[in-house]
């Protein structure tokens, strides 16, 4: 297809303002950017909005169903689950974020180490990177977590690493395209730095599949953390993380249903926000994919 | 084609060494004492000593490396267990059963039901099915199937008692299972769909259909989706990584007695042999099923067929070609 | 509706095609009427985006589904009014009583299906015969625009863009149609190919007694091919007539544009003419006559209202204000 076409179009929409006007016109992205807003505000203003501390245990009041007092109840320790869950975004959110700027990071290095040398640096890069993605993500990071404990930098290790290859292959393709091209020979022949023109077509080139890729990675990253919290891996108790909160809710399901309903329910608007956003993103940056 | 297949099957032996070798040197460096774990706190110095011993622990990394490669590879033999002293190996084809009934299962559901809705979308674009289709999508990616897992325990085993909340002795066990761990795969899948299914319905192709004569479901079952199948099988094959991941973990919701629950189960014993053991098998299973998706492409897409039967060069091209096709064509 | 004339095969009244984009409405096609005779060839010239396939595509009822806002008028084909069919009813037509050769080959074949099982598809569909008469008919089909039948099991990606074109006229012609529209046919194939496939097209036409519409902006094509012409600017017929009428006496400044754009060997010139400016936005058409803002002698009475089609004598007519004042 009309590859050449579509270079030129992405150059043509990497205008910052453009795009976040075509974000600001669709309703989806603009919902899954209000409801990111609240979360984030809620993990730094965490310890003026959360009634009570994360760990604060009040024996007297424990397991109790929403209430003014509790909005959404107590668990077996009488912790307030709102606080904690509102300090628990805290965690999420430095989980998730960690674990996509670790990979993409990851994945832009190599990936223009690979794609500029080329050759066998190329041949070495790509096929570890095959090795990496031939192992199912949850694997990989229930393995690295086994090897680095629990804890947050350990779990953004273990999450992280999958996401390298994604990334590494996004920007080996765009350097190989730049690195083709005759006006880089012909920069080159009149003595300009050759790093620093590709460094300046590449990068622009590969944003948007990036910008749209780290979207939706940092909505997985959150489900896989939490999945790694559930099975006893990842970030360990007493941190709220909300992944910890559905697994410790767990063994009161019975009777109090809502200590794993709610964490839940804000997971799941915190990974549709993402995704909400990621869809805008992906229209507002390309816009001949909008039907 | 079959010499294709060979190939195929000869590629993926360095591949799969490779990531024996990254699970087994990651593993390496896993924290605690073997022997300790094998006899406990109580045990003296030599009981130890005679321990790391007997199961070459003392031994250096590259020896143990070498050793670990042979027993996987030559005698398929994947160690013991520093727990109760079993095979690894017999202990995963005793709960694979559980696993694959799990796995494939919900990729099956999701894949049927994923499909029509995605095409039911796309065929009735910004209509009221299109809409609700595509809500029904984005919350179905959001959520994870665990928690429904919970949600679905909590409605149909604790609130209604209709179903069993856990166990795996009948066909009633894997009901929640399935829809718990199909949901987002089939979110995905219908999203897919949806997108390659509109791209294609834009195609002159189907123009030329119509002009035929072809009648509307006609025009979909025997242009449209045949189409629309290249971008969709990819997803489906990064669908059968996420899901198997999500059907671990959904066992333990359900405490099936699967490998998800045998690999939790090991964390938590360190029993370490039977983790290494457990992700070295799946990656091999994931690297076959990596390539069955590989062949369905060709199954779908003449271009793809010929260039496997023709030279490297060839098929590098139509490789791109394709991807390039993905790339514009949708989801990721 | 009762058609005027034996000869009559075709007639299209007041037709007008609106898209839509991003609810912005865009007018492709503005009250259309011509008419054709069986066994008679018209030739619908103009330039990219002037509407003459929305036209070809509405008269065969597969406009696009999902931007297609409204299709009105009356497309009158053998006594019966197309627009008001059933899809059903339209769907046993198509192919077999009209049919369409489009202009791109390289996206107009499913490139899943055989070449050959995409030319017995319609076959099966209209003559009701089973899977094996279906092949061998389409065989022949094959042999027909120059294939050898061997071919049958090839996929089109195995096929050059003049071989990919010979299979979509052979799909086309397939079930002997009344009616054959062809859309620029030899637009997007090699120079060297165009006339090979024209000629092809030209002889099983003659065969096969065809009446044809010819989309086209080549006017070499239109003089080789066609009996009547209708020149299309901007959705709307702007000059109709026969093919000499319109090649010696052309009445609207558009059309002696586009015969001034044509290159005269016989004559040393600096450069080619051209029509100054743009075709209108389809979206925002200008009021009065739509060529106005390109024409050279256009006045404020063309602005204004407008303008109708005005008989310039025989069967040639004119949308033009200085046509009525000269005729």
């Amino acid at each position: 297809m009309a590859r050449g076409k579509a270079v030129a179009e992405e150059k043509k929409v990497g205008n910052g303002t453009l795009v976040l006007k075509r974000l600001m016109k669709n309703p989806n992205a603009v919902i899954g950017l209000i409801i990111l807003v609240i979360i984030v505000l809620m993990a730094i203003f965490a310890n003026a909005i959360a009634p009570y501390g994360y760990a604060e245990i009040n024996v007297p009041d424990r397991l109790q169903t929403p209430s003014l007092k509790h909005f959404f109840g107590t668990d077996e320790m009488g912790r307030d689950l709102f606080s904690r869950i509102v300090y628990g975004a805290r965690d999420t959110l430095k989980l998730s974020l960690g674990t996509v700027v670790f990979g993409t990071g990851m994945g832009i290095v190599l990936g223009s180490i690979a794609g500029y040398f080329g050759g066998w640096v190329d041949n070495l890069i790509m096929r570890i990177l095959d090795v990496i993605s031939a192992i199912p993500g949850i694997l990989m990071a229930i393995c690295i977590s086994a090897v680095l404990g629990g804890g947050l930098i350990p779990t953004i290790f273990a999450l992280g690493a999958g996401g390298i290859p994604g990334s590494a292959r996004i920007l080996r393709a765009q350097m190989i395209s730049v690195r083709e091209q005759e006006f880089v020979e012909a920069a080159t022949s009149i003595n300009a730095s050759k790093l620093r023109i590709i460094a300046k077509h590449v990068f622009p080139n590969s944003m948007s599949p990036l910008i749209v890729s780290a979207s939706m990675s940092l909505a997985n990253a959150i489900i896989a953390a939490s999945s790694l919290s559930f099975i006893g891996l990842g970030v360990q108790p007493p941190n709220p993380e909300w992944g910890a909160l559905l697994a410790a809710g767990r063994s009161q399901i019975r009777d109090y249903p809502h200590l794993v309903m709610l964490p839940g329910v804000v997971i799941m608007l915190t990974v549709l926000a993402f995704n909400l956003l990621g869809d805008g993103l992906r229209d507002a940056l390309d816009p001949k994919l909008k039907k | 084609m079959i010499r294709y297949i060979g190939k195929r099957l000869l590629q993926m032996i360095p591949v799969v060494v490779c990531v024996a070798i990254l699970i087994f040197t990651i593993m390496y460096f896993v924290p605690g004492d073997p022997a300790e774990i094998i006899l406990g706190v109580t045990a003296t110095t030599q009981e130890k000593e005679a321990v790391r011993e007997s199961l070459g622990l003392n031994q250096p990394y590259v020896v143990r490396l070498a050793d670990f490669l042979r027993d996987t590879f030559l005698r398929f033999d994947l160690g013991t267990s520093y727990i109760d002293g079993t095979s690894v190996l017999k202990n995963i084809m005793a709960r694979l059963p559980y696993t694959l009934i799990i796995s494939v299962g919900s990729m099956a559901f999701a894949m049927v039901v994923g499909i029509i809705l995605g095409t039911i979308a796309a065929l009735n674009q910004n209509g009221i099915a299109d809409r609700l289709c595509m809500i029904l999508a984005l919350i179905g990616v959001s959520m994870p199937g665990f928690w429904l897992a919970l949600m679905l325990v909590i409605w149909l085993a604790l609130q209604h008692n209709i179903l069993p909340s856990y166990g795996a002795g009948s066909i009633k066990h894997f009901i929640m299972p399935w829809i718990a761990a199909a949901l987002p795969e089939l979110a995905r899948l219908a999203r897919q769909a949806r997108s390659s299914m509109l791209e294609v319905i834009h195609s002159d192709f189907v123009t030329t259909a119509k002009a035929k004569g072809v009648k509307k479901w006609n025009v979909v079952f025997k242009h449209e989706l045949p189409n629309a199948m290249i971008p969709i099988i990819t997803t489906i094959g990064a669908g059968l990584a996420h899901g198997m991941g999500g059907a671990l973990v959904i066992e333990s919701v359900f405490s099936i007695p699967g490998l998800g629950l045998y690999i939790t189960n090991s964390i938590n014993n360190r029993d370490y042999p039977a983790v290494q053991g457990t992700i070295v098998f799946f990656s091999i299973v994931f690297s076959v099923i990596m390539l069955l998706v590989d062949l369905a492409y060709a199954a779908v897409d003449p271009r793809i067929k010929a260039a496997f039967s023709g030279s490297a060069q060839k098929r590098k091209k139509v490789k791109a070609a394709v991807s390039e096709e993905k790339e514009n064509g949708g989801e990721r | 509706m009762m058609s005027t004339g034996n000869n009559e095969l075709l007639s299209v009244k007041n037709l007008q095609v609106v898209y839509t984009s991003d609810g912005v409405p865009i007018h492709a096609v503005n009250g259309v009427t011509f008419s054709l005779e069986k066994g008679k060839t018209l030739g619908l010239v103009g330039e990219t985006g002037a509407g003459k396939t929305s036209i070809a595509k509405a008269i065969l009822g597969v406009l696009p589904e999902f931007s297609t806002k409204s299709c009105a008028g009356e497309i009158c084909f053998q006594g019966t009014d197309l627009l008001s069919l059933k899809e059903r009813q339209m769907a046993e037509m198509r192919g077999r009583d009209i049919a369409m050769i489009f202009q791109d080959p390289m996206t107009a074949l499913n490139p899943v299906m055989t070449v050959g099982d995409q030319i017995a598809e319609g076959i099966r569909i209209h003559n009701k015969v089973g899977k094996k008469k279906a092949r061998e008919m389409a065989e022949a089909m094959l042999e027909m625009v120059g294939i050898p039948a061997g071919r049958y099991k090839d996929y089109p990606h195995q096929f050059s863009g003049g071989m990919k074109q010979r299979v979509v006229i052979a799909i086309a012609l397939s079930c002997r149609p009344t009616l054959l529209l062809a859309d620029e046919p030899t637009t997007a194939l090699d120079v060297t190919i165009q006339a090979q496939v024209l000629e092809m097209i030209v002889k099983l036409r003659d065969e096969m007694g065809m009446s044809m519409i010819m989309i086209t902006h080549d006017l070499g094509v239109v003089a080789e091919v066609c009996d009547y012409v209708a020149v299309v600017y901007a959705g709307e017929v702007v000059e109709y007539g026969t093919l000499s009428e319109i090649y010696h006496n052309p009445a609207h400044p558009y059309t002696q544009g586009l015969f001034g754009a044509l290159p005269d060997i016989s004559v040393e010139t600096e450069r080619l003419h051209s029509i100054q400016g743009m075709p209108p936005d389809p979206s925002h058409l200008p009021e009065g006559c739509k060529f106005a803002p390109r024409c050279p002698h256009a006045t404020d009475a063309c602005r204004s209202g407008e303008v109708g089609l005005e008989n310039c004598g025989g069967t040639h007519t004119c949308r033009c204000l200085r046509a009525k004042e000269e005729g």
